[in-house]
């Protein structure tokens, strides 16, 4: 580990990677977020059938890894006729993955606004959509904030597994580094350090907001 | 253009899955109970012990919970045979999950003993608990009892993480659907029942869990009510 | 009831000279009592007095910063007293119960007879139905404390007390969590044990009851004992501040 070969094309290889790892980032957050907010209405929809429906989707997504979104996207669909790119694979199961967990925290979210503002709006004549929009989501975001920017660790530590797919991101820039230096664990501990530099800032911001905020809700999810 | 799914060819190969499922379940199982340990050594560690282990056991879970699971693997794995050590794949990807899910207990377990007011912890000093007695007897239970329900979430979610040990080629659940796939080239019909068989394996760890909240809980099994 | 100890000429608490502050709050301005064995005190003052911290103090539950502070023997005041031996000769019970959510009644006063002085499971279950019977809780042995009335989770918390055989109890306004109907039945516990001859120290609001019950009364303000001695002195009060305290009906 002393006399390295590694050397500045390959920290800007990784640096490179790691730019891919924020651009799937925001990928996964940005539709993955409004899936998921979609999927956070249906959960509290007035009809049984779209919480029933919607409830089934968190479940079936959250009790699949997302590892094997990944290969069912990418490695199970072209057999049936639909051909798609590393980073099209990559974004389509991370916006699967994050739509059902996103949706869950929100759903928390809008259930703990205070009944007594359902039923205030409902005195006031408002219709559903209308006491939805103008009084329980405005609360509901603030809420929100602490744990989304919490999940956003998650995401971009997910992002990891697009490697698999071979979508060149930190993970995968490290893996094709190490195929030409072999030095993998001082390749792994840069990469490591690269995506705690990413993340730790987040967490902490996250950690502040919900003590700001003093709503503490324990969400936690393990990168899978 | 090829849209007829076949699962027969898939489905013939069922030994392989119930091998694999049973490696999962058994890197789940084993990573659950060392991690949990671990998990509640470093909340206590952090809590009462002195700063340098309260700061070790914090650097410790900030390091695991902002770095992915897949590194951590690979950092585990090269780590061990650079330091001379050969393992099998399953034992360094039990080890690497032990250390993973460690971390998150830390929290959960770290949040469920804030929870105990401070009056339970003199009143277990006054009548003349040690330190240690009062952490048995009047802290870990009902800390466990409060964040059970957030504790074996996280268990479950590990038993899907581990689907990446497939990566060092851990046979487990994802490697079985990886050679199944390669072997049959039916991708699609392959992963689904591999997704199949993780949505089974986490409905039986949730009712694992709820049997052993029993079991362990006599007063929510008794009243019903939470804690 | 008999006193053999040989020692029984000796108070069982005494405080002297005891400071303590909080910050630059002092709290405990150079507090001295004692409390003769068979003796029941109650420390009464208002809120912010010093009277509940001077109580704690006695169990080791805040340090002092000077002073000397002598419990059945063990020096409190030592920073390196051995917590265990003194905590086995003193009971207290506070004012938020603080029996153990997640064991039955019976589980909450065998625990440390069995932990702390290895007594055998069946041993410590006699005892438990003992002192449960001493507080009219016979039949509770297998409830939760959430399933008892306040006073009767106060009353289950006396006799978690009393079965590791204290020879001094310590109240901390063990009712002014309580609803007023529910007091009565915690201050009659509270009076049999005096009249069976318990030494206890008891920081109360409850006038009347600490004029019938208690030998002598420590009034304690700003963080001083302003006045004390026999319950007769909350009849006629010396200092215009315990005046005051009576007169207010606090």
């Amino acid at each position: 580990m002393i006399a390295t070969q590694l050397g500045a094309t390959h920290l800007q290889f990784l640096l490179q990677g790691a730019l891919w790892t924020v651009v799937l980032s925001a990928i996964a957050l940005v539709g993955g977020g409004l899936l998921g907010f979609l999927v956070a209405l249906c959960r509290v929809s007035g009809s049984r059938a779209v919480r029933l429906a919607s409830g089934a989707y968190v479940q079936v997504v959250q009790g699949t890894p997302l590892l094997v979104i990944m290969f069912l996207v990418f490695f199970g669909l072209p057999p049936l006729g639909l051909n798609v790119s590393p980073l099209a694979a990559a974004s389509a199961s991370l916006i699967l993955y994050v739509s059902a967990y996103m949706g869950e925290i929100w759903r928390g979210c809008i259930e703990s606004v205070p009944k007594p503002q359902w039923e205030a709006a409902e005195c006031l004549a408002m219709s559903r959509t209308q006491r939805m929009f103008h009084v329980v989501l405005p609360q509901a975001v603030r809420i929100a904030t602490p744990p989304t920017v919490g999940f956003l660790v998650q995401i971009i530590k997910n992002t990891s597994l697009a490697s698999v797919v071979g979508f060149v991101e930190l993970a995968r820039a490290g893996q094709i580094i190490n195929n030409s230096l072999f030095e993998p664990f001082l390749v792994y501990l840069i990469i490591a350090l690269l995506y705690f530099a990413m993340c730790y800032p987040l967490s902490r911001w996250s950690r502040r907001l919900e003590r700001r905020t003093g709503f503490a809700r324990r969400q936690q999810v393990v990168s899978p | 253009m090829n849209l007829r799914l076949d699962f027969g060819v898939v489905l013939e190969r069922w030994p392989l899955f119930l091998d694999g499922a049973w490696m999962t379940l058994q890197l789940a199982v084993l990573a659950t109970l060392f991690g949990f340990a671990l998990g509640a050594l470093c909340a206590v560690g952090r809590r009462s012990g002195p700063p340098w282990l309260a700061k070790l056991c914090g650097g410790y879970v900030e390091a695991i919970r902002n770095t992915p699971l897949l590194v951590q693997i690979f950092l585990v794995y090269f780590g061990l045979a650079s330091l001379g050590f050969s393992l099998s794949a399953f034992t360094v990807a039990a080890l690497a999950l032990t250390i993973n899910v460690g971390a998150y207990t830390t929290e959960i377990m770290r949040a469920g003993f804030d929870s105990i007011p401070r009056g339970q912890l003199e009143a277990g000093e006054c009548l003349g608990l040690s330190q240690r007695q009062v952490y048995w007897h009047v802290l870990l239970l009902p800390a466990m009892e409060r964040v059970y329900p957030a504790l074996t979430s996280q268990f479950v979610l590990l038993m899907l993480a581990s689907s990446v040990t497939s990566q060092i080629s851990a046979e487990e659940l994802t490697a079985v659907a990886n050679y199944i796939q390669s072997d049959t080239y039916r991708a699609f019909e392959s992963y689904i029942t591999v997704a199949l068989f993780y949505l089974a394996l986490s409905f039986v760890m949730r009712l694992g869990f709820w049997g052993l909240g029993l079991v362990l809980f006599p007063r929510r099994r008794r009243l019903g009510t939470p804690l | 009831m008999s006193q053999p100890l040989p020692s029984s000429a000796a108070p069982v608490v005494s405080l002297r000279d005891v400071h303590k502050s909080f910050g630059s709050l002092k709290v405990l301005d150079g507090v001295s009592f004692e409390v003769p064995r068979g003796e029941v005190m109650a420390i009464i003052g208002r809120s912010g007095s010093g009277k509940s911290t001077a109580l704690r103090c006695i169990d080791r539950l805040e340090t002092i910063e000077s002073g000397e502070i002598i419990v059945c023997g063990h020096r409190v005041s030592d920073p390196k007293l051995p917590l265990r031996a003194l905590r086995l000769d003193v009971g207290i019970v506070f004012q938020s119960y603080n029996l153990f959510p997640h064991l039955t009644i019976e589980e909450n006063i065998c625990l440390a007879p069995v932990t702390v002085k290895g007594k055998r499971r069946a041993e410590a279950r006699e005892t438990a139905r003992r002192v449960l019977g001493q507080v009219g809780l016979g039949d509770k042995l297998d409830s939760y404390p959430e399933q008892l009335s306040g006073g009767q989770q106060q009353r289950a918390a006396i006799a978690r007390s009393l079965a590791m055989e204290p020879q001094v109890m310590l109240f901390d306004e063990v009712t002014s969590a309580l609803d007023p109907e529910l007091t009565g039945e915690v201050l009659r516990v509270i009076e049999q044990l005096a009249a069976g001859g318990m030494t206890m120290v008891m920081v109360t609001h409850e006038m009347g009851f600490a004029r019938r019950v208690a030998d002598r009364i420590v009034f304690m303000h700003q963080g001083k004992v302003w006045e004390t001695g026999p319950a007769g002195i909350l009849d006629a009060p010396e200092t215009a501040e315990l005046r005051q305290f009576v007169g207010s009906g606090l």
